[in-house]
């Protein structure tokens, strides 16, 4: 997956999450707290997506990297780079 | 075995086993009754529908909001704000002999009633409504404060304070005489500036609605099931053994039987008491159906809390029945699209639970009727008077609480002291629902998703 393909997982995941918001506005530099609503419950169900749909173990210590849109898919990039390498 | 059993198919079990059965766990929930249900549930009675334990679901917000706990919820479970079809109430009230405060889900209501009928509180309910907006619910910091030290420090007016505990206590203090700082915030909010709903199908739909979702995720419902033991080596559930004989194992248990009752479930010997006195506030209600709409009578609240004294006592009664107070609910008085088929007055009033457990047969029915006819007549003080309408009746009393929702002493709203964290003795055993914190029909379902959340699903 490349960045922009990580983008889009993840917005599917936000649009799982909060099926009422408006995402199309989305500022990836701005954290998703700040635009979205969402509070911790949510940012786990981040975490329980990206383990559900792609094995992605995230540490408790990592979910900070989660906080916007451009953090998140840095993040994301090697490790599904790893995983993909393993799978393939 | 099962990544996590969860004991009781009630609204927090069935939430839990959603989100875990959501992520993919193996998941059971294991009910003693032959149907889903507990606290809040819901039966059929010569060809009527009626409800047990909702009058109202509380911390209505409208569609589209985004904060609240009714819209965690919502997340949390992946339900659209729709399926819970939910009508707004038309409008409530709190009777006291020398006041009258209307309430609805506009939070300007009830500021603008308590400006009119205590002018001089004004200021000071604005106060007390900012307090109470900033309280963090989530931080998990229920000061142990006394709320009735906190609001007497800011209002003035005794008649007030003793109004405004009134709704908050029937619907959700545990303690007698007194709640906590933080359970007063979060109740206050939930009714008197969130505000009440109430689906025209009832508790019944949400119920359904629940287990649909779990057994669609591949969750497992095991009715006629009831919990015998939980067997314990070294400081683990290692399995759980049913009435039947049945052994199941698990990595994790969910239990929503309340924390005594999970205790005594242990086999290890653990109090059963220990330092948590189990709580002791129970209810009676009396259910009219009556042969035309309580608005037809004059009748247009939703609830109507009534007290017939200047103070409010919240204490377990010596009378089987305490016939001062109580809570008029209304189903029919909710704004749905078309009328419901059954026109019904429900009364429900604080309870001795000793008082009834001790009547034996025919003695038990006849008491029934006897107390029936004196919360009725003690409640046709404070709305029309619906008795020459009635054409069918029911009731419940404490020993009813007990038989179907297991809980001890019928104490709807558990033990006084609550377990934030869900966490027991034992490293793999939680407890969700009642005992743990939230009441209601939004705070149990919220208690399954946290306890679920915080437990069996970050490890």
């Amino acid at each position: 997956m490349n960045a922009a393909e990580i983008r889009e997982e993840v917005l599917d995941i936000l649009a799982d999450i909060a099926p009422d918001e408006d995402l199309s506005k989305l500022d990836d530099n701005v954290r998703f707290r700040e635009q979205l609503e969402l509070d911790s419950m949510d940012f786990l169900d981040i975490v329980m997506e990206l383990r559900k749909r792609h094995r992605i173990q995230i540490p408790e210590d990592d979910y900070i990297n989660l906080a916007s849109m451009s953090s998140t898919v840095a993040y994301l990039e090697p490790l599904m780079k790893d995983i993909e390498r393993q799978n393939a | 075995m099962y990544d996590t059993l969860i004991i009781g198919a009630g609204m927090s079990g069935l939430a839990a086993g959603i989100r875990l059965a959501y992520y993919d766990q193996r998941v059971a929930i294991l009910e003693r009754h032959t149907t889903i249900g507990g606290l809040n549930s819901f039966y059929r009675l010569r060809g009527r529908e009626y409800d047990v334990g909702l009058h109202a679901i509380t911390n209505i917000t409208p569609k589209g909001a985004k904060t609240g706990p009714l819209a965690r919820l919502l997340r949390q479970l992946r339900m659209r704000w729709d399926d819970l079809a939910i009508s707004p109430q038309l409008g409530s009230e709190i009777a006291f002999p020398s006041a009258r405060i209307k309430f609805d889900n506009n939070d300007r209501t009830l500021r603008d009633e308590v400006a009119w009928v205590f002018p001089r509180e004004a200021d000071r309910f604005d106060q007390l409504t900012r307090e109470i907006v900033e309280y963090d619910d989530l931080g998990e910091s229920h000061a142990n404060q006394s709320a009735r030290e906190v609001v007497g420090s800011i209002l003035r007016d005794p008649l007030l304070v003793e109004m405004l505990f009134c709704p908050l206590m029937y619907y959700g203090s545990a303690r007698e005489h007194d709640m906590d700082w933080g359970q007063f915030s979060i109740m206050f909010r939930s009714i008197f500036l969130e505000g009440l709903g109430r689906p025209a199908a009832g508790v019944r739909l949400i119920l359904k609605h629940l287990v649909r979702k779990f057994r669609s995720l591949g969750g497992e419902l095991k009715l006629r099931s009831g919990v015998q033991r939980l067997a314990v080596e070294q400081g683990r559930v290692v399995g759980v053994e049913l009435e039947s004989g049945e052994r199941i194992e698990a990595r994790n248990v969910l239990s929503s039987a309340g924390w005594c009752e999970t205790m005594r479930l242990c086999d290890d010997g653990q109090p059963v008491i220990g330092s948590r006195a189990p709580g002791q506030l129970s209810f009676c209600e009396t259910i009219a159906t009556l042969d035309c709409s309580p608005r037809d009578l004059g009748h247009d609240r939703t609830i109507t809390f009534f007290n017939d004294h200047d103070t409010f006592d919240w204490r377990k009664p010596e009378e089987p029945c305490d016939l001062r107070s109580g809570v008029i609910c209304s189903p029919n008085n909710f704004a749905y699209d078309t009328p419901l088929d059954d026109n019904t007055i429900r009364i429900t009033a604080l309870a001795n639970f000793d008082r009834w457990n001790t009547l034996e047969e025919p003695r038990y029915r006849l008491e029934k009727l006897r107390w029936y006819d004196r919360i009725a007549e003690s409640a046709a003080r404070f709305v029309p008077d619906y008795r020459g309408h009635v054409v069918d009746t029911d009731m419940f009393t404490p020993t009813t609480i007990v038989r179907y929702s297991g809980h001890e002493n019928g104490a709807v709203y558990g033990a006084p002291k609550k377990q934030l964290d869900g966490r027991t003795h034992l490293e793999n055993l939680f407890i969700c629902g009642t005992d743990q914190g939230f009441v209601g029909i939004i705070g149990s379902i919220t208690s399954g998703i946290a306890m679920a959340n915080m437990h069996c699903l970050r490890a």
